[in-house]
């Protein structure tokens, strides 16, 4: 595999893998990015901050006036050669709500015109897909989740909006996501997902994690107000959402 | 009885927010560092009002800000070429600012207008937030730090104090830096015709109104894609330059986005974001390259110049006595130049 280490201003460098989605340069990230935790772990790379990984790099955020690039890469080296040889992070498996109608759906029927399907086959395809956290980023808690099934594929919107609403479901390339914050966005928007992704009073403020499988499961608009409510009442747990399977397994190896 | 001491937000000008060093560790999740876009105001600041160099201060774009006393007295410091005033028991006075001050219950302070670049910071003695994920940095998209995670308003009051009782002032300010912004290229020149990083180091660009903690949009000759103006999202770091298709740059600073799909042809270095961020819309620029390896260099210089400036800081004698004669007393002003002129010759040196 080739590596390219790309200059990011005299406080960053990043490590490029390839510039595509694809599983085996996100392992490749993967890999890398545990070598560092555990070579910091060690006390090692004294100076570096932090580390973000995306689909294709690594970034790695380092202090200029602990460390300097030079001795920084020489340390990288040997972590370096292992990046080939690694598996994608496994994590957990999710089943969150979605309403995919209404006023939460502002894009689907254009989407379904587009594609020329109808909206119930959107919805239909867009919920029967299990897709990967590959990275997250954009906004605190944002996922970046793929691959969206090859029907569902359209470029972004030509005019992106101005204020996308929280709890957006959006979809755009090979990709789909969840907007945890309103922001500016150019993505179309198929449904909402009453789910809170992102809390700073959590140990795990991010819902989902890098490696996390996510099924979207519909609910109708008054199902969805029923567990937005609970959410927000604290009634229902978030982690109510984690697929049935692999709670017990969780539960499982927390008993062993 | 023991009332509360704290400081009064009377205005907030037109954007004020607590900040802090930032917010380190989460960028994986999303989270940016925030934290004051001049790292050196809040430190000098800081030190002025007597607090560690990385303490929450109030950062305040174009003036405007007025903070009063309440419950007792609170003594704060302002870092920034300001025009600062003191509404007091005994009438208005002017203030210089790099200097600390006491307001008795009730008496208020004002940054009046900037005298120069956009950026002020006032440190506030035994102001004590919460820190939220590590820090007091205010992020205002996902509501975290500061106060309930918003942009400071007027009502709203901040735990404060007189701290160790001593005001302070730095006697000689740091020299407003006009010579171009430095980048490194990278990470994506490659994604840009020949010419597109020419003409970004050769021609000059002009701030537009879209300009805050966020980042700041340029407008320019234009910088041409070799292919399609996107990438497969990667990470982008503080100070970032993103081209989109529109062949405009725009500069991330501490509240942008961790990830983006735009190519990025270069990215300042970290010494230079305060003078970036301090920009006023409208005003133009220039950029000039340099390495990596002299990006550090010029950081660490950048950072004995800041030392310096903060060990020059002298307590005040109570007031009604002359600054000035501290100011003329001062014997250090001088390493500070020199540090300066080592890695940019200032523009009377070559006269």
């Amino acid at each position: 595999m080739s590596v390219s280490i790309l200059d990011a201003g005299d406080a960053a460098l990043t490590i490029e893998f390839g510039d595509a989605i694809d599983l085996g340069l996100l392992a490749a990230v993967n890999a890398l990015d545990a070598a560092i935790a555990r070579r910091q772990a060690e006390g090692g790379l004294a100076g570096l901050i932090e580390t973000m990984p995306t689909f294709r790099s690594l970034t790695l955020f380092y202090d200029p006036l602990a460390t300097d690039r030079e001795a920084l890469l020489a340390e990288l080296q040997p972590l370096l050669a292992a990046a080939g040889q690694g598996a994608p992070a496994r994590g957990r498996q999710w089943r969150l709500p979605v309403c995919y109608e209404g006023e939460a759906a502002p894009d689907l029927a254009e989407v379904a015109r587009t594609l020329g399907i109808t909206e119930a086959e959107v919805v239909a395809l867009h919920a029967g897909t299990d897709y990967l956290v590959y990275m997250l980023g954009f906004l605190p808690g944002f996922p970046f989740m793929g691959d969206l099934p090859r029907k569902l594929r359209l470029p972004r919107r030509a005019e992106p909006r101005v204020r996308v609403p929280p709890g957006s479901v959006a979809i755009a390339t090979g990709l789909t996501a969840i907007y945890p914050w309103e922001s500016p966005g150019g993505w179309h928007l198929l449904g909402r997902c009453p789910v809170p992704l992102f809390d700073a009073r959590r140990d795990s403020p991010s819902l989902l994690a890098a490696g996390d499988r996510v099924r979207f499961v519909p609910f109708s608009a008054d199902e969805c107000r029923v567990i937005e409510a609970g959410l927000s009442s604290g009634e229902i747990d978030p982690l109510t959402w984690l697929d049935a399977d692999a709670k017990r397994a969780t539960a499982a190896q927390e008993g062993a | 009885m023991n009332t509360k001491v704290e400081l009064e937000i009377v205005a907030a000008g037109a954007y004020a927010s607590v900040q802090d060093g930032g917010r380190r560790g989460h960028r994986r999740i999303g989270v940016p560092w925030a934290g004051a876009l001049d790292s050196r105001l809040m430190r000098i600041a800081n030190a002025l009002a007597g607090n560690v160099e990385g303490a929450p201060v109030i950062e305040c774009f174009d003036g405007g800000l007025q903070v009063a006393a309440r419950g007792g007295a609170v003594r704060v410091a302002v870092a920034g070429d300001a025009s600062v005033e003191v509404d007091g028991r005994d009438g208005r006075r002017k203030l210089p600012s790099w200097r600390s001050v006491t307001l008795a219950e009730g008496e208020s302070l004002r940054i009046r207008r900037m005298l120069s670049g956009r950026l002020a910071v006032v440190a506030v003695a035994d102001l004590a937030l919460p820190a939220v994920m590590g820090s007091a940095a205010t992020y205002v998209r996902a509501g975290l730090g500061g106060v309930g995670g918003k942009a400071l308003a007027p009502g709203v009051r901040l735990p404060a104090g007189a701290g160790d009782a001593v005001d302070r002032a730095l006697p000689q300010p740091p020299l407003a830096d006009a010579g171009p912004i430095r980048i490194v290229p990278g990470p994506q020149t490659g994604h840009f015709t020949d010419e597109a990083l020419q003409t970004l180091t050769a021609a000059e660009y002009r701030v537009t109104a879209e300009a805050d903690r966020m980042g700041v949009r340029l407008e320019g000759p234009r910088l041409a894609h070799r292919g399609a103006a996107e990438i497969v999202s990667d990470a982008t770091v503080p100070g970032s330059i993103q081209v989109p298709g529109n062949g405009q740059p725009i500069v991330l600073l501490a509240d942008a986005q961790t990830a983006g799909g735009y190519p990025k042809i270069a990215t300042l270095i970290s010494a230079d974001l305060g003078r970036l961020a301090a920009l006023r819309p409208g005003q133009a620029l220039r950029f000039a390259t340099v390495t990596a390896d002299e990006g550090a260099s010029i950081a660490r210089a950048h950072e004995g110049e800041t030392r310096a400036l903060i060990a020059a800081i002298r307590p005040l004698l109570p007031d009604g006595i002359d600054v000035a004669v501290l100011y003329s007393a001062n014997l250090v002003g001088g390493v500070v130049h020199a540090l300066a002129a080592e890695f940019r010759p200032l523009p009377s040196d070559h006269a």
